[in-house]
């Protein structure tokens, strides 16, 4: 089980209370008529399945029912930080570097 | 390579059986091959066999990062069935059914095929009205499935639970009767044999790194632990690891890679005659000739290469097999382990060319790729071959995903594969 920390409850959790939200950071086209089939291809399917620290959406639905991101090591499932939505994506290396390269 | 028959049996019997010959050799890489496949699961190993015996390549190299038959291969739940839905996959799992009958033959290697039918529980209106459009759409398609009632279900596993006052009472059950099992290992043992036999190179524990493009873009070779391998034209077929090779080409693929769990109990007789699915609660079981429980769990709800996969899946599925087959409550559960499964949008597999010349994809399997192993191998031999795909998999191309020509199992079957 994954204790998850929601970064607006401030508490760590177990992971039944949240729900997986696929990759983070992926936004939505400003201009969606203009896009060709590629570029929706892109926005709609294509994802970086990162073997490693992976940019992810969650949502605290058993709680305070609110989105945030995180940073988890798919290798590990070990989360490297969470935070909330609208903060900018933090920088892998600063935090690979206070885990100590787990 | 030996013969496997009676007489080899007894032959050896008489010496105590110390004399079989290794099944295949652990092979040195060389330094170029006509093709290379790149992971040595039942797909990678039957499309090597298949490359030798149908098209007449032997310069092939299957590689793999561990043991062949490690992977995905060796942590399903064995499960053969081919009831889907949609035409292109009826064909494509049809295609499977019909090679692994006769595969034990094929192969002179027993992979304890067992057609044993695989039942799947309704549990609600919404199961009994989907089941039979599946059934009508199976028919139509010449695909055996056939629907049973409650009584009916229960006569043909009797440890099934049909009582009304269950949380979730049997409605019905689909039942496919050519469905059914087979030894997991042994197949990829069986393709790996009869490979090498014909010439093919399986090499272990060497890890592909990259995919080399020339200054044309075309596939050049493979990076590995062991260095560089020229090749002619590569196919990748790696599972759940098959989207961080191909990022190594510059073709992204739209897949995620989710842990799948499964677990067994202690070995008890022979109680249980089939396979029973039920998407609902959740459960998948059947009984393997070693007499343990083989229980399928479900995919965790995210992305990882753990090959571990969470204990909340394990406890659900645990309680919908109790639910379900109240007499195993007291049955206790040996091991549990996971697998990395790539899953595509659509939850249909991508067997096809890719935009680079010379590279050839077989992934995006998701949880359902065991039973398709003898198809799909065939096929992707095919597709490498002559450069073109068969038509049965020509439907399952990259370019669905831009074009929109989605196969949508994935809103036809919800989770099970």
């Amino acid at each position: 089980m994954l204790l998850i920390h929601c970064p607006y409850c401030d508490e760590d959790l177990p992971e039944l209370e949240f729900t997986y939200a696929g990759e983070a950071h992926i936004d939505r086209p400003a201009d969606p008529a203009s896009l060709d089939d590629e570029a929706w291809r892109n926005y709609l399917f294509i994802r970086s399945n990162v073997k490693g620290p992976h940019y992810e959406r969650w949502r605290h639905n058993h709680g305070c029912a609110r989105f945030f991101n995180a940073v988890r090591d798919t290798v590990s499932d070990r989360f490297l930080t969470t935070y909330r939505v609208g903060e900018p994506r933090p920088d892998l290396e600063s935090l690979i570097g206070k885990e100590g390269r787990e | 390579m030996t013969r496997f028959s009676a007489l080899s049996l007894l032959k050896n019997a008489m010496t105590g059986h110390k004399d079989w010959e290794p099944q295949w050799p652990d092979s040195e890489p060389k330094q170029e091959y006509d093709v290379v496949i790149v992971g040595a699961g039942g797909h990678g190993l039957g499309a090597a066999y298949y490359l030798a015996k149908e098209h007449g390549i032997t310069n092939v190299a299957v590689i793999d990062k561990g043991w062949l038959g490690g992977g995905n291969t060796g942590r399903n739940t064995t499960i053969i069935r081919s009831n889907y839905l949609y035409d292109e996959s009826a064909r494509m799992y049809d295609h499977a059914l019909d090679l692994w009958e006769g595969l034990s033959q094929e192969l002179n290697y027993n992979v304890m095929f067992s057609q044993r039918g695989v039942m799947m529980l309704a549990h609600n209106v919404h199961d009994v009205q989907s089941f039979h459009r599946h059934l009508h759409s199976n028919r139509l398609n010449g695909v055996d499935n056939q629907w049973l009632t409650p009584e009916e279900a229960k006569a043909y596993c009797p440890p099934l639970n049909i009582s009304k006052s269950a949380r979730y009472p049997v409605m019905g059950a689909a039942l496919q009767r050519r469905a059914g099992t087979a030894r997991h290992d042994a197949v990829a043992w069986g393709y790996a044999r009869a490979a090498a036999a014909r010439g093919v190179d399986i090499v272990q524990n060497c890890p592909v790194t990259a995919i080399r493009r020339d200054s044309n873009g075309a596939v050049e070779g493979v990076e590995t632990a062991r260095g560089f391998i020229r090749a002619k034209k590569v196919a990748v077929s790696a599972a759940g690891h098959t989207s961080v090779l191909m990022d190594t080409a510059g073709v992204r693929l739209p897949l995620e890679s989710y842990p799948l769990q499964a677990l067994v109990s202690e070995p008890v007789k022979p109680i249980f005659p089939c396979v029973v699915m039920s998407n609902t609660v959740h459960a998948y079981v059947s009984q393997s000739d070693k007499g343990e429980l083989v229980v399928g769990a479900g995919t965790d709800q995210y992305t990882s290469y753990s090959q571990r996969g969470g204990l909340p899946h394990i406890q659900h599925t645990v309680a919908a097999v109790c639910e379900v087959f109240p007499i195993f409550t007291r049955m206790r559960m040996l091991r549990k382990w996971g697998g990395i499964v790539d899953v595509t949008p659509d939850r249909s597999p991508i067997l096809n060319k890719t935009p680079v010349q010379g590279l050839y994809v077989n992934c995006g399997w998701g949880t359902g790729g065991f039973k398709a192993t003898p198809g799909a191998a065939n096929v992707l031999a095919w597709t490498v071959a002559r450069d073109e795909p068969h038509p049965i998999n020509a439907p399952f191309h990259l370019d669905r995903f831009r074009t929109g020509r989605l196969i949508d199992e994935a809103a036809a079957a919800a989770v099970a594969h």
